[in-house]
């Protein structure tokens, strides 16, 4: 029975069909949920896909942290279903509170979409599993908001407990620390501002070093089944 | 009807890549001795009725939850007519 | 007089309906003033038989206006019909909102190019988004779903201190609605000269795809059927002189509220995408029509036209967002992100469900009649009554007098000579010369601009800038997927427009088919100056002239397209400059080459004739500021000839890149540039000098790179289809690109080529 992985679609989001092909090609069912219904159909995680949820109007991600399917989501996270947030989807954490801190504009103030090079710092969270820790990947970033801030504790806090996930080598936005993913305390969710699910085919990106944060989750859902 | 005003600006400590922006242009434009730009964001919000606690409570919450990220912003709520 | 009655906008409004404007046919209307020639209000007159009601008179205004109706260009559009190649492959032609074709496994694709210049100089930012959000609703409407985009763009002279406004505005606003929509953005061009400061130019192009069986068209047939506008609330965008039949000149409470610059609202448009596809999935639909230039008049006539029967609207159920607006503005308006669908009874209810379950508002309006006639009510008042085809079909037709510049054989024998423009002779000075024109406006690195676009959405970006066509894959199953691109070279019309016109489609033709692709047709989008200057017109129509020759010669019909006219500012106009789109079918991407993927040893072949053709060229803009002679021979069997070698060997070619601006100089820089690879070259076998070999730009040549021991294979193919190659050396790993010639060793390595290359247009944007 393979594990089966919900991809959120809320008004606006553009990378979600993405998302659910990257699930499909980790080894994992992709079931779509629907942003204003309640029914999380007892899915084994969750990924909140990239775009421009209600086109970014207020804040990204602002409004869609308040959709019913999130309060779903944000209920299941605090209980240990893991949650990948790939972009949008790492803004609407932080606006959500299940991560810290904030995405604010790139600090050149000019979208950006780029080949990123990025290092895996955290090798043992429920979506890095399958990296080793200090492995270097080349994966698209793409985005205007994606300039991860927060105050001097918190950013000390998530460095002493090693919940920065992922750091850019260049940065490409002004994110503080250079950090391009983050993980919660109990290392089930993590937001992700470049785009793994654009990086699991030479073919259609750069590399194919985007496929392991999916072929992680499976991994992580076997060994608790096991466990 | 009543008018709330409620004005949302990025906390004093954020980057505000914006208000450099603006600030370089009207620096250019020959406006001299700009100290600082900050730029923020103005809700006016029409509500039909009058504004009773509740409601001016409910508003207060949402302005602090919804108009602005208290993570990144500060907000003012303003009570006009 | 105004048949109208003046009011304030806080009283009843009242309107002009048909009972009155039959029964007062001497009140003086504004026709001039809308930008109608008295001959054509007379033929309004005459159709109607009395005088048009204001509602009217601003529907063929605005549908008889040149951005509508084309009617300086349509006598010489004609020939892209009388011209079309005989072609299995093109399922709708010109006429249609956009052209399709087949590409083969009952897969359908749809393309178009669209301009949206003026706009861009005003507001540049909207100007280029509503540019995009324009066109992606145009392929949408076909039953596609919008699939990539690419945009031609042209700025004014690098130095000017204008120019970074519109080029900061422009690219923010393609990128920014682009990549909102979810539109991956995988190629196209940017263009700086002196001739577009005034009047840049926003070319935006979109492609989708469906299956054969779900082409839908723009009619509206079948008596009871719905008519049903969704998407956006109608406000006052983009009305500009319509409000002259306003009472707005009484108003008392201020300026006109009435914005020319249309706003768009991305978000609005994925919204419409995802519900409009929704819709085409359950068949919901009858007929479909997009919103664009003259909003409601256009769609209700142009669907009620190409149906059976006749329309009934009722205007004051169109959604507003503004409620002070008049029949007549509503009837004009231009607000974005709207689409008018005609749906079965049967039908409406689940429609509706899709529509909020997209939170987009849709609401009936009106229906298909048995009449014969579109008719228009306000709130039970008849305000238009017409026969659609007068309005949305048999526009006026102009005959413009056109003839050939008298400054024209001037300018063509004003080659670029040695004595003219002095060459350089040693092999320092040749290096220089590279040096300057890789670090040019027009040649330098597009980074800072294409790394605003996203590329990646959709997942399905096989090739995107900077390489020759922007490549999508189709299939994922089996792969097949089509290859784009979108070309011009102005100064080259400007020396020649009819072979002008035929070298930017080379050039897009042969970019297709460097890819290893078939091109299949092809899409225009035709840019000039004033139709009312004779020579302007001749340009024009030597242009078209050129491109629908070619267009059989190449067996590619053009299957839309888009004429945008009075591009000039005073007495200057730009150069003639019709860009032209090449969609090309691929059986599997995975073929595909690009100019990565040499190995080191691989040898280089230059594959084509090259001659001493510089005029128009990079070489003698850039080092000589000089724009004069013959604008390179087009030779078309050529073109074909090298498409169908490469074609056929794809599995032995590692890399190609074809030969276009700046020549061989530049194609070899961007190689060595864009890999980690370097080029060892020599031009002891070649067939011209140095100077000719590096500068000319003499058409249907590509650089190609094969394994050494597939040389032979690939010289071969070349002379049984009549084409020279050249052995000119090999793939090295030192990156720098290294040329023996009788004047020296040129040697240039990567990083000296990058300096300049890399900085020039972020420095123009500093």
């Amino acid at each position: 029975m393979s594990a089966r992985i919900g991809v959120i679609t809320f008004p606006g989001s553009l990378d979600d069909s993405d998302a659910a092909r990257a699930v499909i090609a980790g080894g994992a069912a992709a079931v779509r949920l629907w942003h204003a219904d309640t029914d999380l159909q007892g899915v084994d995680a969750v990924v909140l896909p990239g775009g421009f949820s209600y086109g970014d109007y207020l804040r990204c991600g602002a409004i869609a942290r308040f959709a019913p399917m999130m309060g779903e989501v944000i209920e299941a996270a605090r209980d240990g279903l893991p949650v990948l947030g790939i972009c949008n989807g790492f803004q609407i954490l932080c606006e959500s509170g299940l991560l810290p801190g904030a995405l604010i504009r790139n600090n050149h103030l000019h979208f950006i979409c780029r080949d990123q090079r990025v290092r895996i710092e955290a090798g043992d969270t429920a979506w890095t599993a399958d990296f080793a820790a200090g492995q270097e990947i080349v994966i698209p970033v793409k985005n205007g908001e994606g300039g991860y801030v927060a105050d001097a504790r918190t950013l000390d806090m998530l460095q002493a407990e090693d919940r920065i996930v992922a750091r850019y080598q260049g940065n490409p936005n002004g994110s503080l620390r250079d950090i391009a993913a983050i993980t919660n305390e109990s290392r089930t969710v993590v937001g992700i501002m470049p785009h793994p699910e654009h990086a699991i085919d030479p073919l259609t990106g750069p590399t194919a070093d985007g496929l392991a944060f999916f072929t992680s989750i499976v991994t992580t859902l076997a060994a608790r089944v096991g466990a | 009807m009543a008018r709330i005003v409620v004005t949302v600006m990025l906390k004093p400590e954020i980057l505000d890549p914006q208000g450099t922006a603006v600030r370089g242009a009207l620096t250019r434009l020959g406006l001299g001795g700009v100290a600082d730009v900050r730029q923020g964001k103005r809700f006016v919000i029409d509500l039909e009725g009058a504004l009773d606690a509740d409601r001016e409570a409910l508003l207060t919450k949402l302005a602090g939850e919804l108009l602005a990220n208290p993570v990144i912003e500060d907000y003012q709520l303003q009570v006009e007519a | 007089m105004s048949g109208i009655e003046a009011t304030a906008i806080t009283s009843p409004r009242k309107v002009d309906t048909v009972e009155q404007a039959a029964t007062s046919p001497d009140v003086q209307q504004p026709w001039a003033e809308l930008g109608l020639k008295a001959d054509e209000y007379q033929r309004i007159r005459d159709i109607l038989g009395r005088r048009p009601t204001s509602a009217e008179l601003a529907m063929y205004s605005v549908m008889w206006s040149e951005h509508c109706s084309y009617k300086s260009s349509k006598v010489h559009l004609r020939q892209f019909g009388a011209k079309q190649p005989a072609t299995d492959a093109l399922l709708v032609g010109i006429g249609e909102n956009a052209g399709v074709v087949d590409i083969g496994d009952g897969w359908a694709v749809t393309f178009k190019v669209e301009s949206h210049n003026h706009p861009s100089f005003i507001e540049p930012y909207q100007g280029a988004a509503t540019g995009v959000g324009g066109i992606v609703r145009d392929i949408l409407a076909m039953g596609a779903r919008p699939l990539a985009v690419m945009d031609s763009l042209r700025f004014g002279a690098p130095e000017h201190p204008d120019t970074p406004r519109i080029v900061g505005g422009v690219v923010a606003g393609v990128g920014g609605y682009g990549n909102c929509l979810g539109l991956p953005n995988i190629g196209g061009e940017a263009v700086f000269d002196a001739c577009y400061q005034g009047n840049p130019l926003v070319n935006a192009l979109c492609v989708g795809a469906m299956r054969h069986e779900d082409i839908h068209l723009a009619k509206a047939s079948g008596v009871g059927n719905l008519v049903v506008p969704y998407g956006a609330r109608t406000g006052g965008d983009g009305i500009g002189g319509v409000s002259v039949l306003a009472s707005e000149t009484f108003d008392a409470t201020g300026p006109a509220k009435r914005p020319a610059v249309q706003v768009g609202d991305p978000f609005m448009e994925k919204l419409l995408i995802e519900s409009t596809l929704q819709m085409f999935k359950e068949h919901l639909v009858e007929g479909i029509q997009d919103l664009g230039g003259a909003g409601l008049s256009c769609a209700t006539s142009e669907l009620a036209s190409n149906g059976d029967g006749g329309m009934r609207i009722h205007l004051d159920r169109v959604p507003l967002r503004d409620a002070t607006l008049s029949p007549e503005e509503i009837l004009m308006s231009e607000s974005q992100e709207r689409m008018m669908a005609v749906v079965h009874p049967d039908n409406i209810e689940r429609v509706m469900q899709i529509c909020a379950h997209w939170d987009v508002t849709a609401t009936v309006v009106g229906e298909v009649t048995d009449g014969s006639n579109l008719q228009v009510f306000w709130h039970d008042e008849l305000v238009v009554d017409v026969p659609p085809r007068t309005v949305a079909h048999d526009g006026p037709v102009y005959e413009r007098p056109y003839h050939r510049p008298a400054w024209l054989d001037a300018r063509q024998a004003d080659e670029p000579t040695p004595q003219r423009c002095p060459r350089p002779g040693t092999a320092a000075e040749m290096s220089e010369h590279i040096l300057r024109l890789m670090s040019s406006a027009n040649l330098c690195d597009r980074e800072w601009l294409t790394s605003q676009y996203d590329r990646y959405v959709l997942g399905n970006t096989v090739a995107a800038m900077p390489h020759d066509s922007g490549v999508v894959r189709i299939d994922e199953a089996t792969g097949r997927g089509v290859a784009i691109s979108l070309d011009c070279n102005g100064r080259f019309g400007a020396l020649d427009p009819y072979a002008g016109a035929q070298l930017a489609l080379s050039e897009a033709y042969r970019n297709v088919a460097v890819s290893g692709a078939t091109p299949l047709a092809v899409t225009d989008c035709l840019n000039f100056g004033s139709p009312e200057d004779p020579e302007v017109m001749w340009q024009f129509a030597e242009a078209v002239r050129g491109l629908a020759d070619a267009c059989l010669t190449l067996g590619t019909p053009v299957t839309g397209g888009n004429v945008s006219l009075y591009n000039q500012t005073a007495q200057t106009a730009i150069h003639p400059t019709p860009v032209v789109g090449v969609l090309g079918v691929i059986d599997d991407v995975r073929t595909r080459i690009t100019m990565n993927g040499a190995r080191v040893g691989d040898a280089v072949l230059l594959i084509g004739r090259t001659r001493e053709e510089f005029a128009g060229g990079e070489w003698a803009h850039v080092i000589h500021g000089h724009l004069g002679g013959s604008a390179p021979a087009v030779d078309l069997p050529a073109e074909m000839a090298l498409a169908a070698v490469v074609r056929g060997h794809s599995r032995l070619i590692t890399s190609a890149h074809d030969l276009s601006d700046g020549g061989l100089a530049v194609a070899l820089a961007e190689l060595v540039l864009r890999n980690d690879y370097g080029v060892s070259a020599s031009f002891a076998d070649a067939e011209a000098d140095a100077f000719t070999m590096l500068f000319s730009e003499s058409v249907a040549r590509a650089v190609v790179t094969v394994a050494a021991h597939d040389v032979d294979a690939v010289r071969a193919a070349c002379e049984l289809a009549g084409l020279p190659s050249a052995l000119l050396g090999l793939i090295v790993a030192e990156q720098s690109l290294a040329i023996d010639t009788d004047a020296g060793r040129i040697h240039i390595t990567r990083e000296e080529l990058a300096v300049g290359w890399s900085g020039a247009l972020p420095a123009i944007m500093a």
